[in-house]
């Protein structure tokens, strides 16, 4: 293993692949900005570049790069302009844009770079050791336990119940599942709730949801409130370091978030959205009471969780890919095709066959996390300088990177009507205090949880296998115990406080 | 938006331009000036590669100027040939990519028109179906694996990566009424995408995969999965070893075509054009580097085989489906 280690490290560490690690992490950050262009499509429009340099562990690297730079832009954009443009950066908009809004974004984008470098860099450490072990661990998971799993997923929602919300919270959630229905189902050959319009056959897309429910109506409301953010003024420096005390706060978050994201990571098909939600909801549930009201409002362990556990999510997806050949998630599926391309077979002769190039692909990744922490962390500043625009111009670009956002991925223009259409009603909707986070979380777990379901259903013959998978029924034990205990908590804080919970 | 529709704009002026010019333009062996290929789903779909792939390789091998792009979703690629119909007159440059989804999808109803509104141009490629087990599964041919649904026709269930109904779960019951059993009694489970069938194969949830054979020929060679059945006529020569169904007694044949449209009423020198483009494409460096990244299978049908193939696919479907009662 050593010495596989060590071919890895003499091949990236070549003048050519530097390079290429350092302008993959650029372009991936740079594009990875755009609502519209998640990791997947930024990889995919790199492959043929990464092809045509014939040599398979440069063009490992390149796309190393890119991908990491792809994950760290699309937080950006999340904690900047409250646009997650993937799944997995939703959670990180829950604590990472109202830190922005006070004006510490560039401490909010430094939190974010780091706890995604620990998070990658364990989890890369955890590859290394357990990824010929953990191929079992990832064909554990039956339809069942995936059900399962999108239950506890939607825990996530407790986190909302603290704030007297519990109520709103839940029927946002359905609000999100119903929607999730839209669209030709996986398991029905037919068109549900689609009103005969053939735009809405394929449901609704994450991207304009996203956009809809979170970056709309925020900029809504800071034309209708201008005091609403305090960022016109910010852009200092200073602003970026981590005290002592943060860093003590949030390092055993990170610790817990690297092995657990991973661990949802190695899943097939669970992937980095799950990884980040739960992370949230299992911080935000073992926080001190005190710090625990901080979340949703700007709490740097809110940040951090997330961050921490989608990287760490991404890397462990690399499990399955590696050991087994199986894409666990849309990334990882275009990542095989281009490793097929240089002709390159994952699976488990992989390790055995082209030892070198296993280590090349796991070194590469662990290099582009690196070098994305040493590129990205003098360019804080400047990003973060892009909140100090004044309001007349920041709110048309937010505006217009927001529609692009919803058209660029399908190149179809009723997803703008539809995006200003559902930002409308989520505006009216924040108006009157609703949550939207819980519908963006029922929408995007929805789907999956509706299809695992109704596959065991039909291996079972019924919900028989609720009892009859003992993981099955543990997980769902969980997801009650992380929806019941903290509304319990709070009430019980509440009747004996018997002050009025604020909510934001 | 602005840039696509200069380039409409533009690539129609060329368009004209060739009509009137002929052949005279072309140099060394250009056949075609500009093509506009029109994807009916998003970017980093089988629909787009096969197009992004095959204008790559007709501009590479110079047998066409330029090739533009153009995605547009909607309807499960309804929405795509609405469009190519209702401006067929403005649209001689464009050629539409599709698959055997448009025989399922217009039988079904998902959009109003079918492959006969269209103009056939050729069908380019093709992927052979395979049924797939584990590499631990007892059953190592077609005849265990049909035994064992006699035995417990319950717990042999068969996934796959379409919707019932769709194309993998077809193609199972195709070959279970091949076979003579009843293919409404199939257990079907249905995945969202092939990758996460494949995991649901090894974990053991399901007994057998109907998926594409070369989504399973590397796991195949790699010793993880065993393919005990491929729809094709004779072996592939990618994996050698894995017998055809009709080997086994089982009278099915089945080919996931691809292939490219034009709009209604496209000029017959047009259409004679593009024909012979994609015909000389086979025989390029080009398009082999293009065929053997993507592992395509060469599958030519021209014009009136094309038509003939696609209606003798729509019969054997259309009645399988009225059998299952998708219909």
């Amino acid at each position: 293993m050593l010495e596989g280690i060590m071919i890895g490290l003499q091949t990236a560490f070549s003048i050519q692949n530097l390079l290429m690690v350092i302008g993959g992490c650029l372009i991936g950050t740079f594009i990875g900005m755009l609502p519209g262009l998640g990791p997947m499509s930024i990889i995919a429009i790199m492959i043929p570049v990464a092809i045509s340099l014939g040599d398979p562990s440069a063009a490992l690297i390149l796309l190393a790069g890119v991908y990491y730079g792809a994950i760290f832009g699309g937080s950006t954009s999340s904690i900047l302009l409250n646009a997650p443009g993937v799944a997995g950066t939703v959670a990180t908009s829950f604590d990472g844009y109202p830190m922005a809004r006070d004006g510490k974004a560039g401490k909010a984008l430094t939190i974010a770079a780091i706890a995604s470098f620990c998070g990658g860099s364990i989890g890369a450490i955890l590859l290394m050791i357990f990824a010929p072990m953990l191929s079992s661990v990832a064909l554990l998971f039956h339809s069942a336990e995936y059900f399962a799993l999108m239950v506890v997923g939607l825990s996530a929602i407790a986190a909302f119940a603290g704030t007297g919300q519990v109520a709103k919270a839940i029927m946002m959630t359905l609000l999100g599942l119903i929607m999730a229905t839209v669209g030709e189902g996986a398991l029905f050959n037919m068109p549900r709730f689609t009103m005969g319009l053939m735009d809405l056959q394929s449901g609704f897309a994450f991207i304009t949801l996203a956009m809809a429910m979170f970056a709309l109506p925020e900029a809504l409301y800071l034309v209708m409130d201008p005091s609403r953010s305090k960022t016109g003024q910010s852009g200092d420096i200073k602003d970026l370091r981590i005290t002592k005390d943060e860093a003590k706060s949030i390092a055993p978050v990170v610790g817990r978030q690297s092995l657990q994201g991973f661990f949802i990571g190695v899943l097939p098909g669970a992937g980095a959205t799950i990884a980040s939600f739960l992370g949230y909801a299992v911080e935000r549930n073992i926080a001190p009471e005190k710090e625990k009201e901080q979340f949703g409002k700007g709490s740097i362990k809110g940040l951090a969780a997330p961050e921490t556990a989608n990287n760490a999510a991404c890397t462990g997806s690399f499990v399955p890919l590696l050991t087994l050949g199986i894409p666990g998630s849309g990334t990882t599926a275009i990542l095989l095709g281009a490793l097929i391309a240089l002709n390159v077979t994952p699976g488990p002769r992989l390790m055995v066959d082209d030892p070198q190039i296993f280590w090349a692909v796991i070194i590469s990744m662990y290099i582009g996390n690196l070098v994305l922490l040493i590129l990205n962390l003098p360019l804080i500043p400047y990003i973060a300088k892009i909140l100090a625009v004044p309001r007349n111009f920041l709110i048309p670009f937010i505006l217009f990177f927001t529609l692009m956002g919803a058209y660029i991925g399908q190149n179809n223009a009723t997803e703008l009507l539809l995006l200003v259409g559902f930002g409308i009603c989520a505006t009216i909707l924040r108006f009157a205090d609703y949550p939207l986070a819980p519908l963006l979380i029922g929408f995007i777990l929805g789907g999956m949880l509706e299809d695992n379901f109704s596959r065991s259903m039909q291996l079972y013959d019924g919900i028989s296998f609720i009892w009859e998978r003992p993981m099955t029924l543990g997980l769902l034990v969980i997801a009650c115990l992380l929806v019941i205990l903290p509304s319990y908590r709070a009430r019980r804080a509440r009747a004996r406080a018997a002050g009025v919970a604020d909510g934001d | 938006m602005k840039t696509l529709a200069m380039g409409r704009r533009a690539l129609l002026g060329a368009a004209m331009a060739f009509g009137l010019g002929g052949t005279a333009f072309a140099d060394g062996h250009q056949v075609v000036d500009s093509i506009h290929f029109l994807i009916p789903g998003g970017a980093g779909g089988g629909w787009d590669g096969t197009a992004r792939g095959t204008g790559e390789a007709l501009t590479n091998a110079g047998l066409v100027g330029t090739a533009s792009f153009e995605n547009m979703s909607g309807g499960g690629g309804g929405k795509a040939i609405g469009y190519l119909i209702e401006n067929a007159d403005s649209n001689h440059g464009t050629l539409m990519v599709n698959s055997t989804p448009i025989v399922i999808r217009s039988l079904t109803g998902v959009f109003p028109h079918n492959f006969r509104d269209l103009t056939l141009v050729a069908g380019t490629i093709g992927d052979y179906a395979a049924m797939v087990v584990g590499k631990d599964s007892p059953i190592n041919s077609m005849e265990d694996l049909l035994a064992a649904y006699d035995a417990d026709p319950n717990s042999t269930a068969i996934g796959g990566g379409s919707v019932p109904g769709g194309m993998d779960h077809l193609v199972a019951a195709m070959v279970m009424e091949a076979a003579g059993k009843d293919a409404l009694g199939v257990k079907y489970i249905p995945y969202d995408a092939g990758g996460k069938a494949m995991a649901a194969l090894l974990s053991g949830e399901i007994a057998a995969l109907s998926t594409g054979f070369s989504e399973a020929v590397d796991l195949a060679n790699a010793g993880e999965v065993k393919i005990i059945g491929v729809t094709a006529p004779e072996r592939v020569d990618a994996a050698p070893d894995a017998m055809t169904m009709k080997e086994q007694g089982i009278d099915t044949e089945f080919v996931n075509w691809r292939g490219f449209f034009g709009a209604p009423g496209l000029p017959e020198d047009k259409l004679a054009m593009y024909q012979d483009a994609l015909a000389k494409m086979y025989d390029t460096p080009e398009w082999e580097t293009v065929r053997a990244r993507n592992g395509w299978v060469n599958i030519h049908n021209n014009g009136d085989e094309f038509k003939a193939f696609l209606e003798d696919q729509e019969q054997v479907i259309g009645d399988l489906m009225k059998k299952l009662g998708f219909l």
